[in-house]
């Protein structure tokens, strides 16, 4: 018997159940997938919003703002990767300046910091490889780039480390009421619970249509992206933007808080939610569009292309609260972007329902920092060969592009909510994120995970369920 | 901190041939840094046979040729540090390495050796659309887990790329249990020598796609299977070709890329390319003293080839270590820091870029119509070997054409060759007795000619 299931542990979920965890309750998260972040959390633009392009007097708007305000403090407290480097919205030609204005107008309405327009000659100044037909642009001081995986982890490990239970590959198939409240069906059984929250992303329309009669729909919009070498990290400095149109902001270019490249997103709605396969016209869109933002983009040194869905509801609006008549069952659906800036502010404002709702007390044990993986590049060589000495594994380098060494690899594995399979370890420590795209890591990291997990190779996956690396050994069948 | 007179990043075939060359040449204080487990790079998954023919004039399997060099560096008792990353090198050559029971640590070299090899070009390099399950690997990665783990990566397989470790994997995985259904190749050419394609593809019956690719992997969480489409002369798809596979494994060998990484950190010129340093006739990059050999310089198709290369840039590194140790000796050591740093207005870059004392007659070498590349690209004509092999690859598939090469406006060699393919690494040989009749002599240029 719990007071709240969460379901889904994608960034909307696990910065519910550490914000939940302030208060005394008996808190799971459920999540299908075999570890956190493995859905829109996970593949996406990684970006901190300023908070200019939300409706103004929408949720979406506030929780934005609130959210881009709390980022930086937040990444301290739980140290996960944040960088301000501030964002531009390019105006290509003179009859967009109006638009251009109006978004300048909307950040000033919803509150946002600092918001200029600059001439041509500022924004070059500014970002040299602009485009050279830019006439003008809106520049946010206050948009960030922040990593996606280590935020969301950070979530979790820290609701974890306050008590917060996580259930993985448990997969939501019904719910209904209960005496208690709701009795959640799932995979692995059922559960009981006071309060629900449906934090389930791009599922989170079916979830609901189970408790609630005022149906909701949740599209997946599809965004195909391509990851560029770190070797064009610097290509641009701020997040570069298109105007934005009817299906969202566009394609953007902007460096990653790990040095790389990202372009895209393209906006392309689907029926399955599952549909995370990038397309050959979806890819060549993103280099194309992107190249019309900056120039001499070095299209060669794209390594890898991915796609992510956004949980887009028909009224681009965060849903947050308790569903119609559905008594503690609480929504947190249609979270698209930008909910991952906004997740810090989602996360408090479902915990506050909640805690309302269940009338919880404050947790006095609480603990509101967590420390994130040790990454041995950012400490002095003198206290890097201190580490190395009292622990070697610190001295060998697993993952060559990268840089990731064996130790950073068995602490995500070892650390509470860990790393099961190479996808984990990648999130957790960029093992197999770099330029040979997991080409000589591989093999090593399955070693790892295997002793660590104390599992057989063949039973090490990509990403869990039925993604096994190899499926036997030589000559087995023969 | 330590000093090595040389210094070499990586021990697969080049690093251990220019080990041994360089102490054969008289260097004694020699380090090799390898990152793997054991010296001998790459060499030791490929376990086929078809290595030194030409170097030992007989067939060894890799791991059998790597066993000749390391047995040669431990004769020779050349140091290494096994499972040594090296982390980064600065432009005067502090080499400043990793590993768990040295530590972090940093040497100071007199020469460095860069023979850090290449990687493959990844899934995402192509952009190939669709998911991204488990089942897809680098050719190179699968023939590691195959051929010194003994996993099977999949039962059923499909290879985009005809490089010459794709085609090995062909057979391997057959060999090894597995049913490869097809090769496709994007170009209308295989990327890999002809007698692996016998050899490993027509001899099981494989078939061979030309201007094929893969324009779909579907599969959430395993590969379940692809879709190939022929392509036009440009590459693109051609609608209504489509045929879909059905497979649990994809494995690609799509083209090797240089590392270098730590080349471009400590400012070595690239070229576009190779990917690789570009180079003089000694193997030395721009960077006195820092000279580049096997993959990292460029791909070869034959490693008799690299550790023929290697032993050059061993023999030059330690030609460059004795001469600076000469001129140090009769000048104090700030004086000629000094110098080589200013350097002259009319002084190039190759003439700077040496340890020997001759400025030189600098000749660059110029790749033209059809040639892609050439290493090295420039030549300093006083210090070159009595014959000195330019290597090169073609940028089509060539029959009956002519190899030429110029000096200036002159043509000095005009050679029939019944077949050149961008698989196959060519060679022409200049002898430094032609070069040195000509005085004014600018520019040496190979090319290809029809008649």
């Amino acid at each position: 018997m719990y007071d709240v299931i969460i379901i889904g542990a994608g960034v909307s979920g696990c910065a519910s159940a550490r914000e939940l965890s302030r208060y005394k309750a008996r808190i799971c998260v459920l999540e299908k997938a075999e570890d956190v972040c493995c859905g829109t959390s996970k593949a996406n633009s990684a970006i901190a919003h300023a908070g200019y392009d939300a409706a103004t007097g929408s949720l979406m708007a506030k929780l934005n703002v609130q959210g881009s305000r709390m980022m930086e403090q937040l990444s301290k407290e739980l140290d996960f990767e944040f960088r301000r480097t501030g964002s531009l919205v390019l105006c290509r030609n003179e009859e967009d300046m109006l638009k251009l204005q109006e978004l300048y107008d909307r950040g000033n309405a919803n509150g946002v910091e600092g918001l200029r327009i600059l001439n041509q000659e500022e924004l070059r100044k500014m970002e040299p490889n602009i485009s050279d037909d830019a006439v003008a642009a809106l520049y946010a001081p206050t948009a960030g780039i922040v990593c996606p995986f280590g935020m969301n982890i950070a979530f979790a490990e820290n609701a974890c480390a306050n008590g917060v239970e996580f259930r993985f590959d448990t997969e939501v198939q019904g719910i209904g009421r209960s005496d208690a409240g709701w009795a959640v069906e799932t995979n692995r059984g059922q559960f009981e619970t006071k309060c629900v929250v449906n934090a389930a992303g791009v599922y989170a329309d079916v979830i609901h249509n189970m408790v609630s009669d005022k149906k909701i729909k949740i599209t997946p919009r599809r965004g195909d992206y391509c990851l560029l070498d770190k070797s064009a990290g610097n290509h641009v400095s701020k997040v570069i933007f298109a105007l934005p149109n009817q299906f969202g902001k566009g394609i953007l270019v902007t460096p990653t808080v790990h040095g790389n490249l990202l372009v895209g997103p393209t906006a392309i709605d689907i029926e399955n939610k599952e549909g995370v396969n990038t397309t050959r016209e979806g890819l060549a869109q993103v280099l194309e569009r992107a190249g019309e933002s900056v120039k001499n983009l070095p299209m060669r040194s794209v390594i890898t292309s991915f796609a992510g869905l956004r949980a887009h509801e028909e009224n681009h609006e965060f849903i947050i609260g308790e569903a119609d008549g559905a008594e503690g069952f609480i929504d947190c659906a249609g979270i698209e972007s930008p909910g991952l800036t906004a997740s810090p502010a989602i996360g408090a404002m479902v915990a506050g329902t909640v805690r309302d709702l269940l009338r919880l007390e404050e947790n006095p044990e609480f603990v509101g920092t967590r420390q994130g993986i040790l990454n041995p590049q950012k400490m002095s060589a003198e206290d890097r060969k201190k580490l190395i000495r009292e622990k070697p594994a610190y001295g060998n380098i697993i993952c060559r592009c990268e840089m990731v060494t064996e130790g950073e690899i068995i602490d995500a594995v070892k650390r509470p909510l860990g790393a099961k399979s190479l996808d984990g370890v990648k999130r957790r420590t960029r093992a197999g994120m770099g330029r040979c795209q997991a080409g000589f890591c591989s093999p090593r990291v399955m070693e790892i995970l295997a002793r660590e997990c104390g599992k057989e190779i063949s039973d090490i996956t990509k990403s869990g369920g039925n993604s096994r690396i190899v499926v036997g050994t030589n000559k087995d069948v023969l | 901190m330590k000093t090595y007179d040389i210094v070499i990043v990586g021990g697969g075939p080049a690093g251990l041939a220019a080990a041994v060359s360089a102490r054969k040449n008289g260097t004694e204080s020699i380090l090799v840094l390898e990152r793997d487990r054991e010296l001998g790079g790459i060499l030791n998954q490929c376990i086929h046979n078809g290595f030194g023919l030409h170097t030992f004039k007989e067939e060894l399997t890799g791991p059998e040729y790597a066993g000749r060099f390391i047995g040669q560096v431990k004769e020779l008792q050349i140091a290494y540090k096994l499972n040594t990353m090296v982390m980064d090198i600065s432009r005067d050559k502090i080499v400043t390495a990793m590993n768990s029971t040295d530590g972090l640590f940093e040497i100071q070299a007199g020469a460095v050796i860069l023979a850090m090899g290449c990687r493959e070009r990844s899934r995402g390099a192509l952009n190939i659309p669709g998911y991204r399950p488990a089942g897809i690997f680098s050719a190179g990665t699968a023939q590691r887990l195959v051929n010194m783990e003994g996993y099977l990566p999949g039962r059923k397989v499909v290879i985009l790329g005809s490089g010459d470790i794709g085609l090995i994997m062909a057979r391997r995985m057959t060999l090894e249990g597995a049913q490869v259904q097809v090769v496709a190749e994007l170009m209308p050419y295989s990327g890999g020598l002809k007698r692996n394609i016998v050899q490993c593809l027509d001899d099981y019956g494989i078939p061979l796609k030309l201007s094929h690719t893969v324009v779909e992997i579907r599969g959430k969480e395993r590969v379940e299977g692809i879709t190939l489409a022929q392509v036009d002369d440009r590459g693109k798809p051609i609608p209504g070709t489509e045929e879909d596979y059905e497979c649990d494994t994809l494995l690609l060998s799509v083209g090797l890329i240089p590392e270098n990484e730590l080349s471009s950190g400590m400012g070595v010129e690239l070229s576009r390319v190779t990917s690789g340093p570009v180079v003089n006739e000694c193997l030395e990059t721009n960077i006195e003293g820092v000279f580049a050999c096997g993959n990292v310089l460029h791909v070869h198709d034959l490693v008799d080839y690299v550790s023929e290369e290697a032993a050059a840039a061993g023999k030059n590194a330690a030609r460059y270590v004795q001469e600076k140790r000469v001129i140090s000796k009769e000048r104090p050591e700030g004086i000629v820091a000094e110098q080589r740093k200013s350097g002259t207005g009319d002084e190039n870059i190759a003439a700077q870029g040496t340890g020997s004392v001759s400025r030189g007659h600098i000749v660059d070498v110029q790749a033209a119509d059809g040639v892609r590349y050439t290493v090295p690209a420039r030549i300093n004509v006083e210090r070159m070997e009595d014959i000195l092999t330019v290597r090169f690859r073609v940028g089509g598939v060539y029959k009956n054409c002519f190899i030429s090469v110029y000096l200036d406006d002159k043509r000095i060699l005009h050679r029939k060759r019944p077949v050149m393919a961008p698989g196959e690494m060519e060679e022409v040989k200049l002898r430094k007795e032609e070069l040195r009749q000509y005085p004014e002599l600018k520019a040496v240029t190979v090319k290809l000619e029809e008649v």
